[in-house]
Parts: structure tokens; C-alpha cells; sequence
């Protein structure tokens, strides 16, 4: 592919020279017509073009659409997800519809009214009619849009601690990792404040809180299936932004205060894993990597691994230099699943104590 | 008429009396007409390095695999060892591109080359109202970008944390190198930058609104004028806080004040810092960065307006909607700042609040794309290249604009924040359109800024590459973005997730290398075109506007003997007495300095 392409670039660059020059040599020759503004031949050629033009980008819309729709993320694996892909469907499907019409409409007009000597513009300055319409039109369909956006919106930033039973975790961020700490028996996480960091004690977790005795500190989010999960969001140094796009989740992380996002997983690792969908993606991507293995091999190189799904979590703020790699493992499981994951993790008051005795 | 023989009455004028040296001339000029030039190759000059490190990153991200022999030529051992990109770098390209594209390229390269063109020329006036401070304000300019193209040589690498500089990044030398003296470098240059923009703009406006030619109402202003008008308007309300934001940044990071910091833990050590939040810093910094983006779209707009009308030998279609649709954006761009921020951790009603106030700026801008189209409808298009690109600037800002639905909703922004997709809008609403603004001036206005004429085959060949260039990179990108593919990162490739649309990025830096070949034929054609190209005639494209009732060659104070006084708008084109001939017979446009003629009826403005 890539040498595919290359070869595409470098035919394309020498076809981009070889009409310059001949554009060139054209446009050095001494004709009738040099006064560099347009006639009626350069009015009819670019007119024929725009047309083209057009039909360019509605190729290019339907190419890109049929060539990367498997790009699109998977359906949601959160509740409130199933909502934001409506909204988005709708939104596009709106926005395609306008794109299409006035970018025709645009690019066919630029054809239709291309000059001509002989031709009379219609001297045509104000309409107050057509303006109300198109004044008015938009503003009813983005009153709608505004109305169902903000709905959605309240709904999932009104972060409820009393309904249900949430689960509690803190997402922790730092250059260039992340860590979860789980709020333990007592679903109540310890106070803790960057200047209690010391030793083992990496989050800065206050050790005379009680709250923080039973607290867990995981480098892997383990998330139990259809209960709600609250995150307290805290960063130790610079900006970050926990990114779930499986979970059409995002917030960003701040030091100085505590920001938060809530979610409910609807879906299991294994079950996103094997869908329809993934299973085609991860085939997809395997092959990929199984090609560029080849050439590593050949090189001397380590093959790469082959590619299971696993829900990750992203920073996407810019946060230095290796923010590009700053990832995190989520796995959505049963609740029985979590609850033994969870046994198996050391309490906050056990590791310290580890310390004290060592 | 000829306008040379009327030189000579140009002594009665209080203008041109001292003797004009090569340095008050072309250096150290209050002439406007020079000063745009300045503006414009400063601008271009500027251009040409943020669209190289484009293409540098892009290499980047197509290939992050290969080494490239370029990386270690252009920067250097330190950063580009052994042709392997320095992650870091990476970061500092990013930013300095998206610095000097915004700022140095769009803000001064565009509206301070045309507003210092134009407002003087259209509005009837010898020059700018302080032709000092305007020179003050490009020699400004001319510092800042000096300084911001030393920022680039600083030890540890220049400005890292992205155009936005949020802090703590920004703030902390500790969290990423470029924000050692690279940042300090760029706090100084942009200080400087929005004192001359400041300048600038208080000049433009003061002159607006007192040196109009008799009979130039405000109503009969050209879209231009209306649009570096309220342009600069929105300059003079949202760049000084701009500045109090670099000026709190600047105390953070050298005096240990904590205006945004608190709570820091870095390379094992706790910071003294507390009680600021980089929260407000986003705040102020969008309440800049938001109207930025109209500060920029704007000229470019009313540039289009005007070239569209001429050229489609057509009046601009609702021109009070324009003008209303203008101040609507402008007035409702300093109330939008907060969609930037809808996951910063602000409250979430304020959210609610953004979401509304950002979708009702897309009805006066769905009002322009509509006025644009039925400009062009039964029109007599003459497709010169400034056409070409203005017609460009139509779709793309449509294209551009339409997404701009998608992330100015709260909840949908949740997923597309900081994605490819948001790199896809901005650019095409706002990078692409206002470039093509920006050339569609430059090819209009040549002939008054050099009396030379540009090429029109070289010019078709640059819009037509750059047109269909410019979609191949940003509309593919929306895809990867809709796949949750961060932006900013230095690579893709350590997520297997993301191993699919490493393609998609080789097809993305090729069409940004083609498109970025194609502004080559642009420069060759510029500069050609100034020493070679063909003498203008005064009036080239038949247009109505006062500054082609100017002699060309330039003399200071534009007009030989007296200013022209104006009776009516700029649009008079193809206007036709009842009898269905032209007003003036034979000839389809009625510059503003002509009277009203027997039996005609003048629009109501």
C-alpha cells in the first residue's frame, strides 16, 4: 500500500510539473487576449469545472463513507451512550442533507451563471422573504437540536451520588499514567491531597483518614456490568483528559480540583469483543500487523503481537512529551468477576503497613 | 480620464511635501498602501515556515516507522538524530504551527494587509487616521514574529504545550522542555503581537468611523469595510485579555504567583503552589481564542463578499443582512467562549448555556452561505481566480461550518473533543477559508497593491490543486476522528486499535504535500508577478469600490486633487433603467462616484 501510494505521489507531483510548465509556456506566449483577466473561454472551463468539482466531493463524501465507516466506534457500551449515538445520527444525518444540497447548489450555479459576453446579471439586491425563510428555517431545526442536545446533556452530567448504589472510583492521573483507586467497603474514598505523597503512598492518600484505610489502588479499571460507576477525577501534575470512547465518555482531569464523570457499562469486555463488529475490526487489524510483521522478520525485528480488544482508556490532553502513550486498561465484567478481582487487590492501609514493616 | 496629468494638483494637498528617502519609504513607511505590503510578505513569509512544519508532522504521522534524512537536516542532531522525530519536537511543531498559522498568518497577514489596503482606498481617505501609530503597529508585528522565530532556536525547544498553552504545562519547565525559554519567548512575542494588533485596531476603527468621504454613509459602506470594521472591533474587546492571561502565565512562571497552579506534584517534589486553577485560564484564554476565530474568519468573508458581487457582475445579495449578520456574529462570538470547555471540569450548566449561544451563531452564519449562493444565482460569472477562490471559501466554510453543529452541542462534543474530528472542523472553517480569503484578496487586489497584473493560468492551476488538495487532507480526517483518535499524538501506531488508519494518514500528508506543492506555483506567480507581470489598467475586474477610482501608480494620499465624494452603495452592478438598459449604457457596473442618473431609483441605503 504504502508503495502504492508513493508511486501515486510521485506520479502526481510529475503530472503537477509537467502541466505547470506547460501552463507555463501557454501562458508566455504573446496571444490576443493577455490582459490576465478572464474571458469567456477561461469563464466556460472553470465553470465545467466547478461542476466537476462537485461531483468530486460527493464522490469523495460516498468514498469516504463506504471506505472508512468501519472506522466508526462500535455500538455504545453505556447506557447513556445509546442516547448520544442517536443524537449523532440525527445530527449528521442533518448536516449531510444541507452539505449536500447547498454545496450543489453552490458549485451548480458557479456552472449554470458561468459568463458569457453577451449575458445580463438579473440585478436582484434584497428579497425579504426568501431571508425570513432561511432565517427562519435554521433557527427551528437548531431549536430542536438545542432542546434534544441539552436534555441529554443534563442527563448526564447530573451526577446523582444518592441514586442507586455507585460505585466510587478515583481516576488518578500523572505524566504519563494512570491509576484507579476504588473507594473499598465503605464506598467512601480517602482524602488525599499531592502533598501526602511520599514512599508507597504514590496517589498522596491521607493515612489518618479512615475512609483511605480500605481504599484500593489498581493500575487496571476493572468495571462490574449495569452498575452505575462515579469518577472522581484527580491529576498530580498537568492537564490530562480521561478519554473512553467506548463509553462516550470524556472529562478532563485537573490538579487543584476534582472533576467528575458517570456512566453505566452495559456491555462486557467479552461481549464487545465478540460482536460482529470487533471481531471483523480485530481480524482487520491482525492482518495489518501480521503484514508489517513480516518486513519486521525479515529485518531482524520482533514480530508484533497479535491484537486483542481490551476497552482502553486515553488521555487527550496534551500533557508531554509521551502523551501519546498514556493508556490505560478497562475491563467491563460481572459483578462476581470483579468482586474476586477485587479480593485479590492489597487495601491502601495494607500496603502502607507493608512499608512501615519493611 | 487620465489620472497621472492631474499630479500635479497634488501640491495644494498637505500631503507630499517631504522629500521621501529609500528608508521613509519602504522601510519605515506611514503610508498605508506600503504598510499592507509589509503586512502581506511578512505574512507570507510567516506562511511558508508553519506550512513546512505541517508537512514535517504530517511526515510524522504518516510514517512514524521511517527515518527521514529531512528531520535531521532541519532539526538538528538534538531533535532529529538520526532521522527519528524527537516526541517533544513533535509537540513544539504542532504548536508553532498552529501559533503562527492563527496569529501570525490569518490575524496580521490577512486583516492587517487588507484593512491597511482597503479601509483607506474604500472609504474615501488620504490615509489611515495615524499613519505613525500604524507603522508603529506593523514594526510591532514585525518584532514579534522576529521573536517567535528565535523562540524556534531556544536549547530545550521552543513553545511545547500547544497553541492553547494551558498551563500547568505551559507553566512548568519540569513537565515539558518547551516550556523553558521557548515559552518565555513566545509569551514575550505575543505580547508584543497584541500591542500592534491593538494598535492596528484601534485604528482601523477610529478611521471607520471619522474619515469617510463625503457621502460614503455607513450604509453604503462596502461588506469589506463592515467586516475589518467590526473585525477590529472584536480585536479591541478580546485581545487584551489575552494579554492579562499571558501576563498572569508570565507571573506564574517567573515571580511563584498561583494564579492558575495548585496541588502540583512533578519530578518528586511538591510545588509551593496553591488555590489557582488552570480552569480560569481557559477562560480567559477562549475568551479571546473564540472571537480569534472570527477575527480571522470575518475579512475573509467580507473580502468574498466584495469579489463575489464584482465578479458575479450581481449586488450582493441582502446586503443589510450581511451587515446584521456580521454584527450578530461578531456580538454573539464574545459569548461563545466557553464550547472549548465543555469536559474542563467547568459546571455543567454553563455547558447548557454555551451549547445555546454557539448554536445561534450558526443562523447569521447559515444567512451568509444562503446571501452567497443567491449572489451567484443568474449571475454573469466572470471566474477569475479570486472567484474561484472566493466560491471555495463559500464551501468550504459550509463544510467546515455544518460539524461545527456536531461540537457546539455539549453532549456530542463529550466524544469528538480533542479528536481528529475538531482538527478537520477548525481547519476547514477557519484555516481553509480565510487562506482562500486571503488569496482571493491577494489575486483581486494585486493590480492596486503592485499595478501589476498576476498571472490567471498560474492562478486557476494553484486553486485548483489547493481545492481539491485541501479536501483530501480534512475530509478524510473527520473519519479518524470519528474513530477516537486523539489529536496531538506523536504517533498512532502504540495502539493496535488504531493499526487500521495508518493508511488514512499516508493518504492525508500525501494530499498535504500536493496541496502544499501547489502554493509554490502561488509564490512564483506573487513574486513574478511583481517585477514581471502585466501593467494594470486602473480598473481591471470593472469594479465599483472607490480604490480603483485611484491612479495606479501609488502616490501618497491615493487621490490626485480632490477625494471623490460617493452617491451610492457599492453594488450598482448590471443595474438597469426601466427600459432594460444598463444605467450607463454599454457598461454593467456604476462606480459609487457617479451620480444618481435621470429616471433612476436609488436602493434604500
Amino acid at each position: 500500500m504504502t508503495v502504492f501510494l508513493t508511486i501515486v505521489v510521485i506520479a502526481l507531483f510529475g503530472i503537477t510539473l509537467w502541466q505547470m510548465s506547460k501552463i507555463l509556456k501557454l501562458s508566455q506566449l504573446k496571444g490576443a487576449d493577455n490582459s490576465q483577466v478572464a474571458n469567456d473561454k477561461d469563464n466556460n472551463l472553470h465553470g465545467k469545472l466547478m461542476l466537476a468539482f462537485v461531483i468530486f466531493l460527493y464522490l469523495l463524501t460516498i468514498y469516504c463513507f463506504v471506505q472508512y465507516h468501519t472506522f466508526f466506534l462500535p455500538e455504545s457500551a453505556s447506557e447513556h451512550g445509546v442516547d448520544y449515538d442517536q443524537l449523532m445520527l440525527i445530527s449528521m444525518v442533518l448536516i449531510f442533507i444541507v452539505q449536500f444540497i447547498t454545496q450543489g447548489l453552490l458549485h451548480f450555479f458557479a456552472y449554470k451563471y458561468r459568463g458569457k459576453k453577451e449575458n445580463k446579471a438579473l440585478f436582484f439586491a434584497d428579497n425579504d422573504k426568501l431571508e425570513f425563510i432561511w432565517t427562519i428555517i435554521p433557527v427551528i431545526v437548531l431549536a430542536g437540536l438545542i432542546i434534544y442536545g441539552l436534555f441529554t446533556w443534563t442527563d448526564i452530567m447530573n451526577i446523582d451520588e444518592e441514586e442507586g448504589d455507585p460505585l466510587i472510583v478515583e481516576l488518578y492521573a500523572y505524566q504519563f499514567d494512570w491509576r484507579a483507586r476504588y473507594s473499598g467497603e465503605d464506598n467512601e474514598l480517602g482524602k488525599a491531597n499531592v502533598r501526602f505523597i511520599e514512599g508507597v503512598n504514590t496517589l498522596g492518600v491521607d493515612v489518618s483518614d479512615v475512609y483511605g484505610k480500605d481504599d484500593k489502588i489498581t493500575n487496571e479499571l476493572h468495571l462490574p456490568v449495569n452498575r452505575k460507576v462515579i469518577f472522581k477525577m484527580r491529576s498530580q501534575d498537568v492537564l490530562h483528559s480521561a478519554y473512553m470512547p467506548f463509553f462516550r465518555a470524556q472529562m478532563n482531569v485537573v490538579p487543584g480540583m476534582i472533576t467528575e464523570f458517570s456512566y453505566t457499562p452495559t456491555l462486557t469486555s467479552e461481549e464487545m469483543r465478540n460482536s460482529e463488529f470487533m471481531v471483523e475490526k480485530v481480524a482487520t487489524i491482525n492482518k495489518i500487523r501480521k503484514e508489517k510483521s513480516k518486513k519486521l522478520v525479515a529485518a531482524g525485528d520482533e514480530a508484533l503481537e497479535t491484537y486483542t480488544f481490551d476497552y482502553y482508556l486515553l488521555c487527550n490532553k496534551i500533557c508531554g512529551t509521551s502523551h501519546y502513550n498514556m493508556q490505560m486498561k478497562i475491563i467491563v465484567e460481572s459483578e462476581e468477576d470483579y468482586e474476586a478481582w477485587l479480593k485479590t487487590q492489597p487495601t491502601f492501609g495494607e500496603q502502607i503497613s507493608a512499608q512501615a514493616s519493611n | 480620464m487620465s489620472a497621472i496629468a492631474h499630479a500635479d494638483d497634488h501640491a495644494h494637498d498637505d500631503h507630499g511635501h517631504h522629500k521621501e528617502t529609500f528608508i521613509t519609504k519602504y522601510i519605515f513607511s506611514q503610508d498605508h498602501k506600503m504598510i499592507s505590503k509589509q503586512y502581506l510578505i511578512t505574512g507570507l513569509i510567516m506562511g511558508i515556515i508553519g506550512i513546512a512544519m505541517s508537512i514535517l508532522f504530517r511526515m510524522q504521522l504518516a510514517w512514524p516507522d521511517h527515518k527521514f534524512t529531512i528531520f535531521e537536516v532541519l532539526l538538528g542532531d538534538k531533535f532529529g538524530a538520526d532521522g527519528v522525530m524527537d516526541p517533544g519536537i513533535y509537540l513544539a511543531l504542532v504548536t508553532i504551527h498552529g501559533t503562527i498559522m492563527v496569529f501570525f498568518v490569518l490575524t496580521a497577514g490577512l486583516s492587517g494587509t487588507f484593512s491597511n489596503l482597503l479601509i483607506p482606498l474604500q472609504i474615501g481617505a488620504r490615509d489611515m487616521a495615524s499613519g505613525f501609530l500604524n507603522m508603529i503597529s506593523y514594526w510591532l508585528f514585525f518584532l514579534s514574529s522576529v521573536i517567535m522565530v528565535l523562540s524556534l532556536f531556544a536549547e530545550a525547544g521552543p513553545a511545547s504545550a500547544g497553541w492553547t498553552i494551558y498551563p500547568p504545562l505551559s507553566a512548568l519547565p519540569q513537565a515539558i522542555g518547551g516550556s523553558g525559554m521557548g515559552m518565555t519567548l513566545w509569551l514575550v512575542s505575543m505580547a508584543i503581537f497584541i500591542a500592534s494588533s491593538l494598535l492596528g485596531s484601534l485604528n482601523y476603527v477610529v478611521t471607520v468611523i471619522n474619515l469617510r468621504t463625503k457621502g460614503m454613509s455607513m450604509t453604503r459602506l462596502p461588506l469589506t469595510i463592515w467586516a475589518f470594521f467590526v473585525t477590529a472591533i472584536i480585536g479591541v474587546v478580546s485581545f487584551p485579555v489575552l494579554l492579562s492571561a499571558a501576563l498572569l502565565l508570565i507571573m506564574d512562571r517567573s515571580f511563584g504567583t498561583s494564579f492558575f497552579l495548585s496541588d502540583i506534584y512533578i519530578k518528586g517534589e511538591v510545588l509551593h503552589n496553591q488555590g489557582g486553577s488552570p480552569v480560569l485560564f481557559e477562560h480567559l484564554f477562549w475568551f479571546l481564542g473564540h472571537p480569534e476565530v472570527y477575527i480571522v474568519l470575518l475579512p475573509a468573508l467580507g473580502i468574498t463578499s466584495e469579489i463575489i458581487a464584482t465578479n458575479a457582475r450581481k449586488p450582493i445579495f441582502g446586503y443589510r443582512a450581511m451587515v446584521a449578520s456580521i454584527l450578530a456574529i461578531a456580538f454573539l462570538s464574545t459569548i461563545v467562549w466557553g464550547h472549548h470547555m465543555f469536559i474542563s471540569g467547568m459546571n455543567p450548566f454553563l455547558g447548557s448555556v454555551f451549547t445555546f449561544t454557539t448554536l445561534l451563531i450558526a443562523i447569521p452564519s447559515a444567512v451568509k452561505a444562503f446571501n452567497y449562493i443567491t449572489t451567484l444565482w443568474k449571475g454573469n460569472l466572470q471566474l477569475n481566480p479570486a472567484m474561484l477562490f472566493s466560491i471555495g471559501l463559500v464551501s468550504t466554510f459550509i463544510t467546515g461550518g455544518l460539524t461545527g453543529i456536531i461540537l457546539g452541542d455539549s453532549t456530542l462534543d463529550i466524544n469528538v473533543h480533542d479528536t481528529y474530528f475538531v482538527v478537520a472542523h477548525f481547519h476547514l472553517v477557519m484555516g481553509i477559508s480565510a487562506l482562500y480569503g486571503l488569496f482571493a484578496g491577494v489575486y483581486h487586489w494585486f493590480p492596486k497593491m503592485y499595478g501589476k497584473m498576476m498571472n490567471k493560468n498560474l492562478g486557476y492551476v494553484h486553486f485548483w490543486v489547493t481545492a481539491i488538495g485541501a479536501y483530501g487532507v480534512f475530509f478524510p480526517m473527520h473519519f479518524i476522528g470519528m474513530a477516537g483518535l486523539p489529536r496531538r499524538y506523536y504517533t498512532n501506531s502504540n495502539f493496535p486499535y488504531f493499526d487500521d488508519l495508518a493508511d488514512t494518514n499516508v493518504l492525508i500528508t500525501v494530499f498535504a504535500i500536493i496541496t502544499a506543492a501547489a502554493q509554490l506555483v502561488f509564490l512564483y506567480n506573487f513574486i513574478s508577478s511583481i517585477f514581471y507581470g502585466k501593467k494594470a489598467v486602473q480598473n481591471p475586474w470593472k469594479s465599483n469600490t472607490l480604490e480603483w477610482t485611484t491612479p495606479v501608480e501609488h502616490i501618497h494620499g491615493n487621490w490626485p486633487g480632490e477625494i471623490p465624494s460617493v452617491h451610492r452603495w457599492a453594488y450598482d452592478y448590471s443595474k438597469t433603467r426601466e427600459d432594460g438598459e444598463y444605467v450607463i449604457a454599454g457598461q454593467d457596473f456604476v462606480s459609487q462616484v457617479i451620480p444618481l442618473q435621470e429616471g433612476e431609483e436609488e436602493m434604500h441605503h
